[in-house]
């Protein structure tokens, strides 16, 4: 089969051009890996967390600096979520953990509150201060009920 | 009433040999790749004709499918005051849905009736004998570049129609209808995930790539070698593979929820 030479670099510029889409699908859009490096693993246990997923994102100040690896139920049917961080962030051991919600209807996610100790959490502690998520159903109903109005 | 469950018999038999014939095939084909000799340069050239020559359809067809979809989604999103979600409503639909369905479709109609026809038409001219004469086997040399070339372009071909058609998705909502940009591109990315989305586009369109390049290369193999032949086997493709793609995204979406 004879060779082109302006054939075979326009099949090659296609093919990284396609490669590059996929990738870029892959990683930017799709979000194939945590663009940080994580290694601190936490702990956070909440009485409840809404609607909270897995891959949600965990904030200081706004800042993402990690993501909801698991979500599970301990043994007294409480949710335990595993937080992977940066392993580089110092977080002082009396810090909390409260579930969010970004805007009215947005995604919901873990903003950590950093605390005033000395100490700092390591790799498979526990954040002990948590709040939980605010539902906005169970807030009307409570704001309902204690208004005095009720059904005929 | 004998006679039509004979007729219903005698098609029942003969797809039951049509599909055995095609599995043969098939399997001739994958024997193919992974027996030496590999023929690359037939490749480079196949991958020319299907991706390179597809290319300006398919990126068009994207930014076009990507603007209507701004505009369709902006129309029904503003009603609830939720023009920030257009990003994610683009997103989703291109990506699970439209993405793979559409390229597959364009593919077929561009490259799958050419392959059809070329195959085809070989056969009535009998170059395949004189290929077999020379005892190179046709389906190794003819076949089987065209197949591969299919499955290996086609998930490349899907991801730019769906970044064409997030541009055109952005320029419609966000230069002309003036949604946020920041809001547009942070919706997109937010709601589309890997696991859940890229993975299972990647997988639509390897099997829809796989599912084209086998109908078109089979129905130009056999073909009847008459001119009538050519033509049925061309319409035959693209009749067949668009049927047979929608029917497996049915099935696609159903098994894995992509």
């Amino acid at each position: 089969m004879q060779r082109s030479p302006t054939r075979d670099l326009t099949v090659g510029l296609f093919v990284a051009a396609g490669l590059a889409a996929i990738g870029y699908l892959s990683i930017q859009i799709g979000g194939l890996s945590y663009k940080g490096d994580g290694g601190l693993e936490l702990y956070a246990v909440f009485d409840e967390i809404g609607g909270l997923k897995e891959r949600a994102p965990v904030a200081v100040a706004g800042v993402t600096v990690g993501q909801v690896t698991a979500i599970a139920l301990d043994d007294v049917l409480r949710a335990r979520v595993t937080l992977d961080l940066d392993a580089g962030l110092e977080l002082p051991s009396d810090s909390s953990a409260a579930v969010r919600t970004s805007g009215v209807l947005g995604d919901q996610f873990i903003a950590l509150e950093p605390g005033g100790e000395e100490e700092l959490l390591v790799s498979g502690e526990e954040i002990a201060f948590t709040e939980n998520a605010l539902s906005l159903e169970r807030l009307i109903g409570k704001f309902v009920h204690d208004s005095g109005i009720e059904d005929e | 009433m004998i006679s039509a469950l004979r007729t219903l018999g005698y098609r029942t038999v003969m797809l039951l040999e049509h599909l055995g014939h095609m599995a043969a095939f098939v399997g001739e084909i994958g024997l193919n790749l992974v027996r030496p000799p590999f023929r690359f340069g037939r490749l480079v050239m196949e991958t020319f004709d299907v991706g390179v020559l597809s290319l300006a359809i398919v990126c068009l067809s994207g930014a076009t499918v990507g603007a209507v979809l701004g505009l369709q989604g902006y129309n029904t999103l503003t009603r609830f005051g939720a023009e920030g979600s257009l990003g994610a409503v683009v997103g989703l639909t291109l990506v699970r849905e439209l993405g793979p369905v559409f390229t597959a479709l364009l593919v077929t109609g561009r490259a799958g009736s050419a392959m059809a026809a070329e195959i085809a038409s070989m056969v009535t001219t009998e170059q395949l004998d004189g290929l077999r004469m020379m005892s190179i086997d046709p389906i190794d040399f003819v076949v089987t570049p065209k197949a591969l070339a299919m499955v290996l372009v086609m998930p490349m071909l899907n991801a730019l129609f769906i970044l064409f058609a997030f541009f055109g998705g952005y320029v419609i909502g966000v230069q002309l209808l003036g949604v946020d940009g920041g809001t547009y591109v942070t919706s997109l990315e937010n709601a589309i995930t890997f696991e859940d989305d890229v993975a299972g586009t990647l997988l639509k369109s390897v099997v829809f790539g796989l599912l084209v390049g086998i109908i078109a290369t089979y129905r130009g193999y056999t073909a009847e070698p008459t001119s009538a032949g050519v033509s049925a086997a061309t319409t035959g493709t693209v009749v067949t593979a668009s049927v047979t793609i929608l029917i497996f995204d049915y099935v696609i979406t159903a098994l894995w929820g992509v």
